[in-house]
């Protein structure tokens, strides 16, 4: 069975070690933060100039100063710091920052992301998602494997306008885990339960390497 | 001590003619110059480029100045809250030019700090790049980005003394602190404005130095976009 966005979301938590500061796009990736372990202690970022980041606010607790990048009203944690735009991004620039988990419409085997443009349709603009794919030291893709109409999003070359190029190290699926090796390629690392590799080379446009055994994955 | 304390908003902008290039503090509705914005649209110059991250809501922030056609270009990181922005983009009635979010704090840190372009890795192989100067560092590909500077930069601060100096509050801090040095005339409204020497010299986000004007804002409203709480 297809993992749904909070099967993804579990799965992303298991790759966040101890120590690390993080910064968590909109969607998917914001819901990672729930399934953090308690025993691994972390630092959230939030590029409009937040450092420590906390849950949503109690309805008391609600401070129009304090949101978050999604313009999300939040809270701050104890050791949480404050700061401008131009250091937030300075911060990620100069690779403080250790992961970047976001989402994308599209992913190319040598690790190229699209994920803030559809031509003709939608104009939102890139925000800071140019700045955090060409910086991050690490960067993780929570996305669905096919788009609604069945299209795959793991492809050869995106065909969508770019966001950054050879950035993306490893992607989760509903479908899989797959790593992006230097060399172009998705490496299938681990299957969703019940789904086949055979279901997943269907599902992915661009190069698939699968070597040995592909164990489900543990959520 | 040089007093930079004006009576309200309509004076502090009196000078701001058609055509001008201004900057606007904020990320989303969060920090933005509501009283100054206000001021702007009694005023009802015109052909305004407006620099700010984003461009408001539809009834709220910029997004009262798209409504009444006051603006000609926005240069901004994200405007996806908007409808009204986007209607008259596609009509082709409003220029835009879309920022990288970092480079577009950087360009306004480097207008305010004198370094007329920096290089930076956002936007390399991507449409941002077109036409721009790249170079590599230690076998790496950056862009090279220039300044931004305005002639009136609006921000709004949490509190303000009569020298200038200001104190933002939580993520209302954002693109504020930048646009404060870029702007020739640099324009802070401030929830709180108190006498020279009863801010802790400490405690200073942006020295006063950068502020020509000063005023008591009004009636914050201070929307929020998302109202997002746990139960």
């Amino acid at each position: 069975m297809a993992l749904d966005k909070i099967g993804i979301a579990k799965r992303i938590a298991r790759e966040v070690k101890d120590g690390m500061y993080i910064n968590l796009g909109i969607g998917i990736p914001t819901l990672v933060a729930n399934y953090i372990p308690d025993n691994i202690n972390v630092e959230l970022q939030s590029e409009n100039g937040l450092l420590g980041m906390g849950p949503f606010p109690t309805e008391a607790e609600v401070d129009a100063d304090l949101i978050n990048a999604g313009k999300q009203t939040v809270t701050y944690l104890p050791g949480a710091s404050i700061f401008s735009s131009a250091e937030s991004f300075g911060m990620i620039r100069g690779q403080h920052v250790h992961l970047t988990i976001l989402g994308a419409m599209e992913v190319s085997e040598r690790g190229d992301i699209a994920n803030w443009k559809i031509p003709g349709k939608m104009v939102k603009g890139m925000g800071g998602a140019m700045d955090l794919v060409a910086s991050a030291e690490n960067i993780i893709v929570a996305m669905q494997h096919r788009s609604r109409d069945g299209a795959s999003k793991l492809l050869k070359e995106c065909s969508l306008p770019i966001t950054g190029l050879r950035c993306v190290k490893k992607i989760v699926t509903d479908l899989a885990v797959l790593e992006v090796l230097p060399e172009g390629g998705f490496k299938l690392l681990e299957r969703a339960p019940g789904i086949s590799v055979e279901e997943i080379r269907e599902a992915t446009e661009g190069k698939l390497v699968v070597e040995g055994e592909i164990p489900e994955i543990q959520i | 001590m040089i007093n930079k304390v004006v009576s309200n908003a309509d004076e502090a902008l009196q000078d701001i003619q058609d055509g001008a290039v201004l900057m606007l503090g904020g990320f989303g509705l969060c920090g933005i110059p509501e009283n100054s914005i206000a001021a702007l649209l009694r005023k009802g110059v015109k052909g305004l480029t407006c620099i700010s991250n984003n461009a408001g809501v539809d009834d709220f922030g910029i997004g009262l100045m798209l409504q009444t056609r006051q603006v000609k270009k926005m240069i901004s990181s994200y405007v996806g809250e908007n409808a009204e922005f986007e209607r008259q983009l596609l009509s082709g009635e409003l220029e835009v030019e879309l920022i990288p979010q970092g480079t577009l704090a950087e360009r306004i840190r480097a207008g305010g700090a004198g370094i007329p372009a920096f290089f930076t890795p956002a936007g390399v192989g991507t449409e941002v790049a077109r036409g721009k100067e790249t170079r590599e560092f230690g076998g790496k590909t950056y862009l090279m980005e220039s300044w931004l500077r305005a002639d009136f930069a609006l921000v709004k601060a949490w509190k303000g003394d009569t020298a200038g100096n200001l104190i933002y509050k939580g993520t209302a801090r954002n693109f504020n602190p930048m646009m404060a040095a870029a702007g020739k005339i640099t324009i802070a409204e401030v929830e709180e404005l108190v006498p020279a020497g009863e801010l802790d010299p400490n405690m200073i986000h942006t020295p006063g130095i950068y502020v020509q004007r000063i005023y008591q804002g009004q009636q914050y409203e201070k929307r929020i976009e998302q109202r997002t709480v746990r139960s």
